[in-house]
């Protein structure tokens, strides 16, 4: 018996061990590790947080990012009733045709249509941004190791640079950053958008909202997936409690 | 199998196949019937865990397929469609992406099992070499399958992994354009893999059918190695093993079902969430973690091979490294040759244990090396002057690439002598243990290991195990 415990300990150490595989993406800092509505096993998202969180990605992010997997239609997840969903897109305008005539035409976009991007094409929106291109946020939080952490800390991490950086026009600094030179500006800074509610303004919290929104437009399906994973192993938990108490009574004559 | 002589069945119907086609009887026979070692432990689920996770991952692949679009300008969009868009989809994705990652754990634990209790021994070593098989169909089927969502890692570790066969000579470079259906990893590379991602899970289920067939002729081995004499040593499969199995079959799957349910990416990388694009390489190449020892073998060649004092490469490194990575799986079906002795589990074989755990602790190590940088630096020290080490030592901080372009460090008169340890060495360290085990140890022990007494028969093998823990 002590033998094949000794053996489980070091295949269960194998198993462990190779979960930890650690990405090293080397130096860049550590995010910071904040306490999100949406972590957890029973982690749902803050609905209120992911209305503002939309506000700032549509007043600041949008004008260089895109966001090409999320529809309008979407939003209804973010508590928005279907008249508020066709007022937002009708603030868009979207390309469509040919019609009958075989022309292309210009209309307001429906809850169907997806987020427009701010740029017609990667070349464009690098020409615009100093040659670095503005990377689409529809799977950021989960395209980067610990994803809502790391976008949150490299939104508020912007410092002055160290005297060993040189740093070149259109270059950051930001120690999160792999390498610790960004293209972005810092794209946040207080009473930049304002809020309906009583939330205060801050760049911090502006951060802290967007954030939430875009873990959103990563897993939309997160919520629906923990709410099942909860019921399921729990009745698997069941199962496994029941066959013990199968396995032993029919084992019982045997020992 | 089944054949000759028939009982009958009291349900008319179930008569009425079986007399036409007996496969009730073979059921019953095989699986029902069947006498089984009474003393097997929990390493021997691994089996049933494993054949589960074959037929889970077949029927998610195919409802996968159903909406997946195979073309390097969809691929990606048609997974997140699946995601997003398809009513569960996301479960369906998610426990094909990670069952890929439990059908692994439950194979090496089933191999680890086969080493342990020396169950690839005379007279299963043809049941060994169809499991390996199966385990190289698997690394192709899992291969393949991670190219298909497009991704960041999809496509460069499709790029470095094909162009190892580059290597082989004389074929090699036309063996690469076969896989790739051109001259780089593109659309019809994808379509390929795709259309042998889908074909090969039914080979494997092919083989795992043989491996089963071949199973059944020999008998189940068990934890003591020491052959069932008669029917004091076996049970029924049905009910004992057959509810036993469930249970250890249900445990596994909480733990898998934890993974797809609260962390379904944790096992994965977050590049494969960012669409291929070959125009920029990630800073880190890594297969997937099931991959990662052999990555450490194949890496881990850094030298070439030729005649000692001239500059004569017989074998250049990189085919170095494509050698010692397919010869570590070569070793594995050898391995009933290589180690010959008479006594089969590593109960009774005390330098055999120790030898296979440090083994088991050597793979375990050279994963991690392969998920580590090549250069990576453990530790290191400088002998020499203080200036000449920090030269060298400009590894730390951010941004220092940066920050060092054009410093122009004087180069010190006398080169310092750096010592240091990094992660080449330690994957070559215990890729030399890889094989000092395979093609040193096990001879060796087969001649010299003395065996400890083993039981006369299971039956008094159970008995004195019960009699111990009566005693307690
Ligand atoms: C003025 C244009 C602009 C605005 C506004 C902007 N970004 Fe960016 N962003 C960029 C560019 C350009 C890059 C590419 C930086 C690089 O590669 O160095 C980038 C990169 C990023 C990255 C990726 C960093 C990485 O790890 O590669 C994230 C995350 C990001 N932006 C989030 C945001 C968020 C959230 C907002 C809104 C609060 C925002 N950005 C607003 C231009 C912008
Ligand atoms: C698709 C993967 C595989 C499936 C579905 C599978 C299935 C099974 C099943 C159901 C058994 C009987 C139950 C048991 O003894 O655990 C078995 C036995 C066995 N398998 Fe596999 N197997 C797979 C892969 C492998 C591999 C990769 C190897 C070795 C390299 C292997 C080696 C063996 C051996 C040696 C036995 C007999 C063991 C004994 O009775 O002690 N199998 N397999």
């Amino acid at each position: 018996m002590k033998n094949s415990i000794l053996s489980i300990l070091v295949v269960a150490c194998a198993v462990i061990g190779s979960v930890q595989v650690a990405s090293a993406a080397g130096d860049a800092k550590t995010p910071r590790q904040m306490d999100w509505s949406f972590s957890g096993p029973f982690g749902t998202y803050d609905k209120a947080a992911l209305q503002r969180g939309f506000l700032v990605f549509k007043s600041v992010c949008a004008s260089c990012h895109s966001l090409d997997l999320i529809a309008f239609r979407n939003l209804e997840a973010l508590g928005y009733e279907e008249g508020q969903i066709k007022n937002i897109a009708a603030e868009y305008t979207v390309m469509d045709g040919p019609n009958d005539e075989g022309d292309m035409f210009e209309r307001p976009a429906r809850p169907s249509d997806y987020f427009p991007s701010p740029f017609a094409n990667t070349a464009a929106a690098k020409y615009a941004n100093n040659g670095a291109y503005p990377p689409d946020l529809s799977l950021i939080t989960k395209a980067r190791k610990d994803g809502a952490n790391y976008v949150y800390s490299l939104l508020t991490g912007y410092k002055d640079a160290p005297e060993y950086v040189q740093l070149m026009s259109g270059q950051h600094y930001n120690p999160y950053m792999a390498g610790g030179v960004i293209a972005m500006a810092a794209p946040l800074s207080d009473d930049q958008v304002a809020y309906e509610d009583e939330t205060p303004t801050t760049a911090d919290q502006y951060a802290k909202d967007v954030v939430q929104f875009l873990n959103w437009a990563a897993e939309p399906e997160m919520e629906a997936r923990k709410r099942m994973g909860v019921k399921v192993l729990f009745f698997l938990s069941i199962f496994a409690l029941v066959m013990y108490g199968v396995k032993r009574k029919i084992w019982h004559d045997v020992h | 199998m089944a054949g000759g002589q028939r009982e009958k069945f009291d349900n008319p119907v179930v008569e009425w196949v079986d007399s036409r086609l007996p496969v009730f009887t073979l059921m019953q026979k095989e699986y029902g019937v069947f006498p089984t070692p009474r003393n097997f432990n929990y390493f021997w689920n691994f089996g049933a865990i494993a054949m589960f996770m074959l037929v889970t991952m077949i029927v998610t692949g195919i409802t996968l397929a159903m909406q997946y679009t195979a073309d390097t300008t969809l691929a990606f969009n048609s997974v997140e469609g699946i995601m997003r868009d398809v009513n569960y989809g996301w479960l369906i994705r998610y426990i094909h992406m990670n069952g890929a990652s439990f059908f692994f754990i439950a194979v090496y634990i089933h191999i680890f099992r086969g080493m342990y209790y020396g169950s690839y021994k005379q007279p299963r070593e043809l049941l060994w070499i169809l499991g390996v098989v199966i385990f190289l169909l698997m690394m192709a089927t899992a291969f393949m399958g991670y190219v298909l969502p497009w991704g960041q890692m999809s496509y460069w570790g499709a790029t470095v992994i094909t162009n190892l066969f580059s290597a082989i000579p004389l074929v090699g470079d036309d063996i690469v354009t076969l896989l790739w259906g051109g001259f780089s990893v593109d659309n019809p590379t994808l379509k390929r893999f795709f259309a042998l991602h889908y074909l090969l899970p039914f080979v494997i289920f092919a083989v795992v059918f043989l491996h089963v067939w071949a199973l059944h002729v020999t008998g189940s081995n068990n934890p003591t190695g020491v052959e069932p004499k008669g029917k004091q040593d076996t049970l029924p499969f049905h009910p004992y093993y057959t509810m036993k199995d469930t249970f250890g079959l249900i445990v596994f799957v909480i733990i898998y079902a934890a993974f797809v349910f609260f962390m379904p990416n944790a096992l994965g990388h977050p590049d494969n969430y960012i669409p291929a694009d070959p125009l920029v390489t990630p800073a880190h190449i890594v297969p997937e973690w099931y991959f990662l020892p052999f990555y450490a073998i194949l890496r881990a060649i850094t030298f070439d091979i030729g005649i000692p004092f001239t500059d004569i490469a017989l074998i250049e490194a990189k085919l170095g490294g494509v050698i010692a990575m397919f010869g570590a799986i070569v070793l594995l079906l050898i391995m009933p040759w290589l180690d010959t002795h008479p006594v089969r589990s590593a109960r009774y074989r005390p330098w055999y244990k120790k030898a296979l755990l440090v083994f088991v602790f050597g793979v375990v190590v050279l994963g991690y090396a392969g998920s580590q940088p090549a250069d990576k630096v453990y530790w290191q020290t400088c002998i020499g002057s203080e200036a000449a080490c920090s030269a060298s030592d400009d590894h730390h901080g951010v941004a220092t690439d940066t920050a060092h372009t054009g410093d122009d460090h004087a180069k010190p008169e006398k080169a310092p002598m750096v010592l240091k340890f990094d992660n080449t060495m330690l994957a070559q360290i215990f890729t030399i243990y890889y094989y000092v085990f395979f093609l040193v140890i096990l001879p060796l022990l087969s001649r010299k290991e003395k065996a400890l007494p083993i039981p006369k028969s299971l039956h008094e093998a159970v008995l004195a195990k019960a009699k111990a823990s009566a005693a307690k």
